[in-house]
C-alpha cells in the first residue's frame, strides 16, 4: 500500500432541487484514498451513498443547486475543469463508474463486444481489433468466456452482465474504480463470485475502489478503508480491520449489530425510527434522534474528531 | 446474414406483409419499367404535346379490355393507312400530265356500337396547284354515298362537314353511314364496309397518300383523354412520381423529425421547449392551405412542394411521438453509463438513443408513405399539380374539368384512383404487419 493519496475529496456538496425545497444529498463530503486502496462506504439507503459517487464522476442531473468542494485527483483539483475537458480527461481514465443497476447498463441493442470497448474507442481512439484484445483481457480478469463479447446482453446472465459492467469499467485501466452497489440483485453466491473479481482485480492491476454498498459482511474482505454515511455527511472514517472490530461512531455501531452473526447467539439489532429527510435535516447531530447515548450537546454540530488517525463526528470523543 | 434471413421468415408468416410486399415490389416494378420503357424526356413531350401526336387516337375511349365484360362490344379504332396497303392503290397518268390516283380502304364492321369519329388524312405534296380529292363511302348493301368532292386539305373530319349533316337530316356522319337506312333508333349495320378515295392531280410530282381512320369507343390498356392521349402514360408515370414523392417526404420528414426530437429531449431545458413550442405552433397551421400558397403564387414545381412538405414536416407532430420515447429511453441505466464513460453527447444520441427508435420508426415510416402520395394527388386535384409531369393526381384533375363522371366516362376517374388505393393499401399492408413484427408490445399477440 503506498500512502501517496490518489484521490482527496473536500467538503463536497452536491445539493438538488425538488419541488419541495433543496435536499441535501452529499452535504460537506471529505475523504481520501491512496493508490490500491478500496474504500468501503456504507450506510441505509437515501443517506446520499449514489449521490456522493456521482459527485465524484460530475454525474450531474439536471436539478442540481448546489455543486462544490474539491475533488483533487493526483494533485489537480479536477473540478475547476470544464465539462468538455472533464469527460476527456477524467472519467473513464481516471476513474471509472460500475453503476446502479449495472445489469441494465449495458446497450440493449449493442454487442457486449461493442459496448465493452466503447470508451476505448471513446477516448483513446484506438483500432477496433486491439480494442477487442484489450476487452478479450479484461474478460478474463472477471472471468467471463471471451465468446460472450459476441452476444447481446440479454443473451447474459445477471452476474455475467455485472462482471461484463466490470470489464467495461477497466478496459481503459483507470486508477480509481467506483462501484455502486455491484452486487445488489444477485444472489449470494454470484455476490461472492464478485467480490473474489475484485480483490484479484484489486491484486493483478493495482486499481483503487470506492465501493458503495449496504453488504457489510461481504465487503469486510475487500475493505482497506471504511465509511460511514448518514444523511448526506460521513460520520465515520476507519481502517476496515479497527472499524470492523470496534466501530467508533455509534450509528456504525449499531449497523455493525444490525447484521447476522453466524456464531454468536444473538438476535440482529435494528435501528429505530428512519433517517432524517434530507430537505431538512436537524440541527447538531443528524443521529441525535435515533442515537441511545444522545445528550445536550448533541443538539450543538459535532465536530470531527481525529482519534489515532480514525476520524469520527460524534460529540462521545470529544 | 442469417438475422435478415430470420426477419424474412418473420416477415412471411404474416399474410397481410406478404400481399404487402409483393404489391409494393409490383409498384417498384412499374416505376422501373417505366423509367426504362419511356424515357423521361420523351413521357413529358408525349404528354404535353397537341392533338398532333394523338391524332389515331379516338377522344374519351373507354380501356379495350372493357369489351371483355360485354355482350355488345364497343368498337375499336379502324385505322387503315394506304402505304400498308400498297396494292389498293391505284395511279392513272393521264396524256395532260394530269394523274388520277384512286385509293380504296376496305374493312370489316362487326361492332355492336357506333364509331366515335370518322376522318381521312391526306399526306400530299404539289407546287402550285393542289390535288382535286373525291371520297365515297360504300355500304354493305351496296350505296355509295359521297362525302366530299373538294380541294384536298390536310384532313377530313367527316363528322364535322355540315353538308354531310344536313345531308342525314341532323344524324352525325359516324351514325349515319354506319345504319340500317330509315332505322329508328339507328341499327347498325355489320358488314364489309369500303371507303374509295379518287384524287386528281395536276403536277406531275404530287403524290398522295391517304390514311381513314374510323375512331372506336375503346382504346389501348387505359383508355384515352379529352386530348386523345393514352392514360397509360400517365398512368404508368404516375407510379414512379408518386412512389419518389411519397418515398422522399417521408423519408425526410421523419428523419428530420427522430433526430430533432433525440437533441430536444436529450439536452431538455429550454432547448426542448422551444422545439416543443415550435411543433405545436406547426400543428396548428393548416399545412394544405399553406402548399396551397405556395402552389399558387411561387412555383408548381414538385420539387419545390416536396421540398415544402418536408420543410413542413421537420417541426410535425412526429416530434411528440419520438419524444415520448426518447424520455423514457434517455432515463435507462445504460445511458447513465454512456455518460459515465465519456461519450460524448453527439454520440448517445446517434448510437445510443436513435437506435432504439428505429424498430418503431420503421413501420411508422412505411405506413406515412402513401400519406404524402395522397397529399401531392390531392394538389394535383386542386389544379396545383406538375404541370409538366403526368401523374395520377393530374388525370383526375384533367377528369373533373372535362366533366368526366358527369359524362359517364368513369374510367378516367377511376384508373388513378384505383391505383392510389393499390399504392394506399400495399404500404399500410406491409406497415402494420412489420408495426406487429417491430413494435415489442405488439408482438406475439
Amino acid at each position: 500500500m503506498k500512502d501517496e493519496t490518489l484521490i482527496s475529496v473536500e467538503d463536497l456538496k452536491l445539493h438538488f432541487r425538488v419541488a419541495k425545497g433543496v435536499v441535501r444529498a452529499v452535504d460537506g463530503v471529505n475523504l481520501k484514498l491512496g493508490y490500491n486502496e478500496a474504500v468501503v462506504i456504507l450506510g441505509e439507503s437515501g443517506c446520499g451513498k449514489t449521490s456522493l459517487a456521482k459527485a465524484i464522476l460530475r454525474l450531474l442531473p439536471r436539478n442540481v443547486q448546489t455543486y462544490s468542494g474539491k475533488v483533487i485527483l493526483k494533485g489537480v483539483d479536477v473540478m475547476q475543469y470544464s465539462e468538455e475537458e472533464f469527460r476527456e480527461n477524467v472519467r473513464w481514465i481516471e476513474m471509472s463508474l460500475v453503476p446502479q443497476a449495472a445489469m441494465n447498463s449495458l446497450n440493449p441493442v449493442l454487442k457486449v463486444g461493442d459496448q465493452v470497448t466503447e470508451p476505448l474507442l471513446v477516448h483513446s481512439g484506438v483500432k477496433k481489433e486491439e480494442a477487442y484484445a484489450q476487452a478479450k483481457k479484461m474478460f478474463q480478469h472477471v472471468g467471463v468466456p471471451e465468446d460472450f463479447l459476441q452476444r447481446y446482453a440479454f443473451e447474459l446472465s445477471g452476474g455475467m452482465r455485472q462482471r461484463a459492467a466490470i470489464a467495461m469499467s477497466l478496459v481503459t485501466s483507470p486508477d480509481l474504480i467506483v462501484l455502486d452497489e455491484p452486487t445488489s440483485a444477485l444472489d449470494v453466491l454470484t455476490q461472492a463470485n464478485i467480490f473474489n473479481v475484485l480483490k484479484r482485480i484489486k491484486q493483478e492491476l493495482e486499481t483503487s475502489f470506492i465501493l458503495i454498498t449496504h453488504d457489510i459482511s461481504t465487503s469486510s474482505e475487500l475493505a482497506d478503508k471504511v465509511g460511514v454515511m448518514y444523511a448526506g455527511q460521513i460520520v465515520e472514517w476507519n481502517d476496515a480491520e479497527a472499524f470492523f472490530r470496534k466501530p467508533l461512531h455509534p450509528y456504525s455501531q449499531k449497523l455493525m449489530a444490525s447484521v447476522p452473526r453466524l456464531r454468536a447467539d444473538k438476535e440482529p439489532d435494528f435501528i429505530v425510527g428512519q433517517p432524517p429527510s434530507l430537505l431538512d435535516p436537524p440541527k447538531g447531530c443528524r443521529f441525535m434522534e435515533r442515537c441511545p447515548s444522545a445528550f445536550d450537546k448533541c443538539s450543538q454540530e459535532p465536530p470531527t474528531i481525529n482519534k489515532d488517525g480514525r476520524l469520527v463526528k460524534c460529540w462521545l470523543y470529544a | 446474414m442469417n438475422k435478415i434471413l430470420k426477419t424474412l421468415k418473420e416477415i412471411a408468416s404474416y399474410p397481410s406483409a406478404v400481399v404487402g410486399g409483393v404489391m409494393v415490389l409490383i409498384l417498384v416494378a412499374i416505376s422501373i419499367y417505366t423509367v426504362i420503357a419511356i424515357p423521361y424526356n420523351e413521357a413529358i413531350s408525349l404528354w404535353k404535346s397537341s392533338e398532333q401526336q394523338w391524332f389515331r387516337n379516338p377522344k374519351y375511349a373507354q380501356p379495350a379490355w372493357t369489351n371483355f365484360f360485354r355482350t355488345k362490344k364497343l368498337p375499336t379504332t379502324i385505322d387503315e393507312n394506304i402505304t400498308a396497303h400498297p396494292e389498293n392503290k391505284t395511279v392513272t397518268v393521264r396524256s395532260d400530265g394530269t394523274k388520277t390516283i384512286t385509293e380504296n380502304f376496305p374493312f370489316d364492321f362487326n361492332f355492336d356500337g357506333f364509331p366515335s369519329d370518322l376522318a381521312i388524312y391526306f399526306t400530299y405534296n404539289y407546287v402550285q396547284k393542289p390535288p382535286f380529292a373525291v371520297a365515297t363511302f360504300v355500304t354493305p348493301d351496296g350505296r355509295k354515298i359521297r362525302l366530299k368532292s373538294s380541294m384536298i386539305t390536310n384532313s377530313f373530319r367527316i363528322d364535322q362537314d355540315t353538308a354531310l349533316i344536313q345531308k342525314f337530316g341532323n344524324t352525325p356522319p359516324h351514325i349515319a353511314l354506319f345504319s340500317v337506312p330509315k332505322s329508328d333508333p339507328a341499327q347498325i349495320l355489320k358488314g364489309h364496309y369500303e371507303v374509295q378515295v379518287e384524287i386528281i392531280t395536276f403536277e406531275k410530282d404530287t403524290d398522295v397518300d391517304a390514311e381513314f381512320i374510323a375512331y372506336g369507343q375503346v382504346s389501348g390498356i387505359a383508355g384515352t383523354d379529352h386530348k386523345r392521349r393514352d392514360l397509360m402514360i400517365a398512368l404508368l408515370w404516375g407510379t414512379p412520381i408518386a412512389l419518389m414523392f411519397g418515398l422522399l417526404a417521408a423519408v425526410g420528414t421523419t428523419v428530420a423529425e427522430m433526430i430533432i426530437a433525440a437533441v430536444g429531449s436529450w439536452f431538455g431545458g429550454w432547448l426542448d421547449a422551444l422545439i416543443n413550442r415550435i411543433v405545436e405552433v406547426i400543428m396548428v397551421i393548416p399545412q394544405l392551405a399553406i402548399l396551397i400558397m405556395i402552389g399558387t403564387f411561387y412555383s408548381r414545381s414538385i420539387f419545390v412542394i416536396l421540398g415544402s412538405v418536408i420543410v413542413l414536416g421537420i417541426f410535425g407532430a412526429g416530434i411528440k411521438t419520438f419524444r415520448a420515447v426518447f424520455m423514457q429511453t434517455k432515463e435507462s441505466a445504460y445511458i447513465d453509463a454512456a455518460r459515465a464513460y465519456g461519450a460524448s453527447n453527439t454520440r448517445i444520441i446517434f448510437s445510443y438513443m436513435i437506435p432504439r427508435i428505429i424498430p418503431m420508426l420503421i413501420p411508422q415510416f412505411i405506413v406515412l408513405i402513401p400519406s404524402f402520395v395522397f397529399l401531392e394527388a390531392s394538389l394535383a386535384v386542386l389544379g396545383l399539380g406538375d404541370p409538366t409531369l403526368p401523374t395520377w393526381g393530374k388525370i383526375i384533375d384533367d377528369a373533373r374539368s372535362n366533366g368526366a363522371l358527369f359524362q359517364g366516362f368513369y374510367y378516367w376517374v377511376l384508373e388513378p384512383s384505383a391505383l392510389l388505393l393499390f399504392t394506399g393499401l400495399a404500404f399500410s399492408m406491409l406497415g402494420f404487419a412489420l408495426d406487429r413484427i417491430f413494435n415489442p408490445r405488439l408482438r406475439g399477440q
